[in-house]
C-alpha cells in the first residue's frame, strides 16, 4: 500500500492506538493535517500549542495512556518546550509531533525554521528528526515505545515538509526488535538478592516510613503498595507527585512531606530509623537540605531510572526496577519470612495504634513509634485561622469543594499556594485523581492540564483549582473548552498577588514586596469567563462559597469559571524554608507554643 | 618530583576514563556534550571515531571525577538512547595513546636541539619551514607532557592534542 509520509504518520498513531490528539496546524505540518480529516483520531484544537502540549499531560496523567501533541515548525514548536519540559520533569509520557521545514531548507534559516530536536534534547527522553518517508511507521513505534516503557517521558518526532509528502509503502514493525533501539533496554524486575536485604531491613526497622513517590502511580502500583503498608504496618507518607497512590483517609497515611508538607510526615520522615523510597527521587522540596535530611534513616531506594539511585542519597539497599513489580516481590519475600496480613490491626481507627504486622515473634513492636506520630498529628494537624470577618479563605473554598464533589473527582492544579492547599486540603482517596505541575512548577498548568484530564476522563468531574496569576497565563483554551464541549469547571483563589512570591517576600525579603500584585478586577474574571463561552461566578463572601460550588455542579454543558476572592494574606503553612533543615519547619503561627516530647 | 609528573599524577587521581559505543547517527555528540554540560560534569578530553561496525561509533571520554561521582556520570549516560554500552576504566587498568603535534620557532641553531629533543622521545618532524619546524609525537599522556614542558622553554607557536583513546589493559595470560 503507497502512502504518503503524511498519512502513514496518521495511520501510525492509529495503529498505535491513540484516540485523541491536541494541536494546532501550520505551514510546515500542512500535509499531515490533510489526512486527520479521514482519520478516526479525535483532534482538539487548541489556541497556543502550550495548551496542547499541557492537554496532551493531563489526558496522560489520568489515563496512563501517552497523550499526543501536534504542532507546526519554528514558534508552534518553541511554544510545546514549556509542557516538554513540565513532562520530563514529572515523568510523564507524551509523544509530541512537530513540523519542519523541507530536507533541502534544514539550516538555511527558512521561515519558521528552528532547530526543535536540538532545542528539546535536554528535556525530552529522545527525540528523531525523521529524514525519509519510510523511516515514519518504525520511528512512530519506537517513540511510543521509549516514551511509556521504563521512566516514562516526553518523546519528540520533528518531521520535514517534505517527507510529509513523499510516497513511502506501508507497513508496522511487528517486534520490539524492528524499533532499531540498541542502546534500550529499561530493567524492570528487580534484584531478588537487593529485595531479600531490603525485607531483612524492614522486618527489624523500629521507626519505618514508606517515602512514596509518583513511581508508585506511573507504575500502576497503588494495590501493592496498600497491601505492602498494612503487611508491615509502616506509616505512608505521599510526596506531591504520589498523592492520591495511598487513601490519605488510611490510618496508616501520614500525607504529604515536603517543604509544605504537614509536620507529621515531615517530622516522622526526619526521625525515622528506615525509610523505603518508593519510586521517589529525594527532590529538595522533599528533602530540605540534604545533609540534614533523615539523619538517622538507612534508606532503601526502589527506582526504575538506575540514575536516581545515589543521585542526592546514597542508599543502603538499590534496587532498580519497576515500582509495582518491586512491591510485589516484596509481598512474596514478607510472606516466605512469615509476616502475614493482619486485617484487625490495620482496621483499627485513627486513634488506636495501627501495627499489623509486627504481631509476628520476634519482629520490633512499634507502639512507641506509633504514639509519637499520633501525639505529632494530635499537636500540629494541618491548621488554618478559620475565623475570617467576612473574607474567603482559601483553604475553606478547598474543604468545601473536597466536601461538595464525588471522592473521585479529579483535581488540578498550576503551582503555587493554590497548589500546596489544594494539595493539603483535599482528600485523595483514589490513583490519578490528582494532576499537578510538580517538579517543573509551571505556573499556568492547570487550565489546560484540565482540559486534556476531562478528555481523557468524561465521566469524572474535573475541578481545575488555580491562583489568578496561574490562571492568567493559559486561560485562552477555555475557548478550546468551550467549543469542543469539554465541561470543566476551574475555581480561582483570586488572592490578586502571585501568592507564593509575595509569601516569600513577607517572610525572607522583609516585607517589601516587589512586583508582585495583581489587582482583583483587573481583568474581570466572570465577564472574560462568559468571553470565552463559560459561566462565570463570583464569590466575594464565605457564605456564598457552597451555593457557588454547588451552582458550577449543577452545569454539565459547558465550562464553568468561579472567581472565589480570596484573603490576599494567607500564607501555606507549614512550612520549610529554602535551603534550611526539615527539622526547622515554621507551623501555623497559632500552633507555635504547641510542644512535642520527642 | 617535577612538575609535569606532579600535575599528572594529580590528573590520574581524578580521571577517570570511559569508552561509550554509541550509535552512528546524526546529533549523538551533541547530546553527549549536552549532558554532560547540562548536568555539571567536565570533560578532560574527548576523541570519537567510527569502529569496525559501521553502525557504531566509539567515544573515549575522560572524566572529571570531582565533578560529580563516577557512576552518576554513568548512569545519565546510559539513559541516552543512542548510547549502546558503555565500559569504565580506571587509569592503571588502561593502555592509554595521546597524539600531539607542536609547530615551535626555530633559527639555524636551535633547529637541529629540537629534531635531537624529538628524537629522544621517538617522536617525528612532520614539516620543516624555514623559521618553522612541526613536530609529532604518539604517546602515553604523560610522555606528551614531559614534551610540552620541554618544548615550552623554546617559543611555541601551536600546539594541538587529540585527547587520549584507550583500551583495557590484557591479563598476563589472557588474549
Amino acid at each position: 500500500m503507497r502512502l504518503t509520509g503524511a498519512q502513514a504518520l496518521i495511520k501510525s498513531l492509529e495503529t498505535q492506538g491513540v484516540e485523541v490528539m491536541f494541536g494546532l496546524p501550520g505551514g510546515a505540518i500542512l500535509p499531515v493535517y490533510d489526512p486527520i480529516l479521514d482519520s478516526s483520531i479525535r483532534h482538539i484544537l487548541v489556541r497556543h500549542e502550550q495548551g496542547a502540549g499541557h492537554m496532551a499531560e493531563g489526558y496522560a496523567m489520568v489515563t496512563g495512556r501517552p497523550g499526543v501533541a501536534m504542532a507546526t515548525s519554528g514558534p508552534g514548536a518553541t511554544n510545546v518546550v514549556t509542557p516538554l519540559s513540565n513532562a520530563y520533569m514529572d515523568s510523564t509520557p507524551l509523544v509530541v509531533i512537530t513540523g519542519q521545514v523541507s530536507t533541502s531548507a534544514i539550516g538555511s534559516d527558512a521561515f519558521q525554521e528552528c532547530d526543535i530536536t536540538g532545542v528539546t534534547m535536554g528535556i525530552t527522553k529522545h527525540n528523531w528528526l525523521v529524514k525519509r518517508a519510510e523511516d515514519i511507521p518504525r520511528t512512530v513505534a519506537a517513540a511510543f515505545h521509549v516514551a511509556t516503557t521504563g521512566r516514562p517521558g516526553p518523546v519528540l518526532i520533528d518531521v520535514p515538509k517534505d517527507v510529509s509528502n513523499a510516497q513511502m509503502e506501508w507497513y508496522w514493525p511487528e517486534t520490539e526488535a524492528d524499533l532499531d533501539l540498541p542502546g534500550y533496554h529499561p530493567r524492570t524486575e528487580g534484584d531478588p538478592a537487593a529485595i531479600a536485604a531490603a525485607v531483612e531491613l524492614m522486618l527489624r526497622a523500629e521507626r519505618p516510613v514508606l517515602y512514596v513517590g509518583g513511581g508508585a502511580l506511573k507504575s500502576r502500583g497503588a494495590a501493592a503498595l496498600i497491601e505492602l503498608a498494612e503487611r508491615t504496618g509502616f506509616p505512608v507518607v505521599t510526596t506531591l507527585m504520589a498523592r492520591g497512590a495511598f487513601p490519605d483517609s488510611h490510618p496508616l497515611c501520614l500525607g504529604m512531606p515536603g517543604m509544605h508538607g504537614n509536620y507529621t510526615a515531615v517530622t516522622a520522615m526526619q526521625r525515622a530509623d528506615l525509610l523505603v523510597a518508593l519510586g521517589s527521587r529525594f527532590d529538595d522540596r522533599v528533602t530540605g537540605r540534604v545533609d540534614a535530611f533523615a539523619p538517622g534513616a538507612k534508606v532503601i531506594h526502589v527506582d526504575i531510572d538506575p540514575a536516581e539511585i545515589a543521585k542526592v542519597r546514597v542508599p543502603e539497599v538499590a534496587i532498580v526496577g519497576d515500582c509495582r513489580v518491586v512491591m510485589e516481590r516484596m509481598l512474596d519475600a514478607l510472606d516466605a519470612a512469615g509476616l502475614v496480613h493482619d486485617e484487625a490491626a490495620v482496621r483499627t481507627d485513627r486513634g488506636a495504634t495501627a501495627v499489623a504486622g509486627s504481631r509476628a515473634a520476634g519482629r520490633p513492636a512499634r507502639e512507641g513509634w506509633w504514639g509519637q506520630l499520633r501525639a505529632w498529628q494530635r499537636e500540629y494537624p494541618l491548621h488554618y485561622e478559620a475565623e475570617s470577618e467576612g473574607t474567603v479563605k482559601p483553604q475553606m473554598v478547598v474543604e468545601t469543594l473536597r466536601d461538595l464533589n464525588p471522592e473521585d473527582t479529579i483535581v488540578v492544579a498550576g503551582v503555587g499556594q493554590h497548589q500546596m492547599w489544594a494539595s493539603q486540603y483535599w482528600r485523595f482517596e483514589h490513583p490519578y485523581t490528582w494532576v499537578n505541575s510538580g517538579g517543573a512548577g509551571t505556573m499556568g498548568f492547570a487550565v489546560p492540564a484540565a482540559v486534556g484530564a476531562k478528555v481523557g476522563r468524561p465521566d469524572k468531574t474535573v475541578w481545575a483549582i488555580d491562583g489568578d496569576g496561574c490562571f492568567q497565563m493559559t486561560a485562552q483554551e477555555l475557548v478550546t473548552a468551550s467549543a469542543e464541549r469539554i465541561p470543566i469547571k476551574v475555581a480561582i483563589l483570586n488572592n490578586a498577588y502571585l501568592g507564593m512570591v509575595r509569601q516569600w517576600q513577607e517572610m525572607f525579603y522583609a516585607e517589601r514586596y516587589s512586583e508582585v500584585y495583581l489587582s482583583p478586577d483587573l481583568p474581570d474574571y466572570v465577564k472574560w469567563a462568559e468571553a470565552m463561552g463559560c459561566v462565570g461566578i463570583r464569590v466575594e463572601s464565605p457564605e456564598e462559597v457552597a451555593p457557588a460550588i454547588e451552582k458550577a455542579n449543577a452545569i454539565d454543558d459547558r465550562p464553568v469559571v468561579v472567581d472565589f476572592r480570596t484573603d490576599a494574606f494567607e500564607k501555606v503553612f507549614p512550612m520549610v524554608p529554602a535551603g534550611g533543615s526539615n527539622d526547622d519547619i515554621v507551623v501555623h503561627p497559632n500552633q507555635a507554643g504547641a510542644r512535642v516530647a520527642q | 618530583m617535577t612538575a609535569a609528573t606532579a600535575r599528572s599524577e594529580g590528573e590520574s587521581f581524578r580521571h577517570h576514563i570511559l569508552t561509550v559505543l554509541v550509535e552512528n547517527k546524526a546529533g549523538v555528540l551533541a547530546r553527549v556534550a549536552g549532558l554532560f554540560s547540562r548536568r555539571g560534569f567536565n570533560i578532560f578530553s574527548l576523541a570519537v571515531a567510527p569502529t569496525d561496525d559501521e553502525r557504531f561509533s566509539r567515544l573515549t571520554i575522560v572524566v572529571d571525577v570531582e565533578s560529580a561521582p563516577l557512576e552518576q556520570v554513568i548512569q545519565q549516560l546510559d539513559k541516552l538512547v543512542n548510547v549502546v554500552s558503555i565500559s569504565q576504566l580506571a587509569p592503571d587498568a588502561a593502555v592509554e595513546r595521546e597524539l600531539m603535534l607542536a609547530t615551535v620557532a626555530v633559527d639555524a641553531r636551535l633547529r637541529s636541539e629540537i629534531i635531537e629533543l624529538v628524537g629522544v622521545f621517538r617522536g617525528e618532524v612532520v614539516n620543516v619551514g624555514p623559521d618553522r619546524l612541526t613536530v609529532m609525537l604518539a604517546g602515553s599522556p604523560d610522555t606528551l607532557d614531559d614534551l610540552e614542558r620541554l618544548l615550552g622553554g623554546y617559543t611555541i607557536v601551536e600546539l594541538q592534542r587529540s585527547g587520549r583513546v584507550a583500551l583495557p589493559k590484557l591479563g598476563r595470560s589472557g588474549g
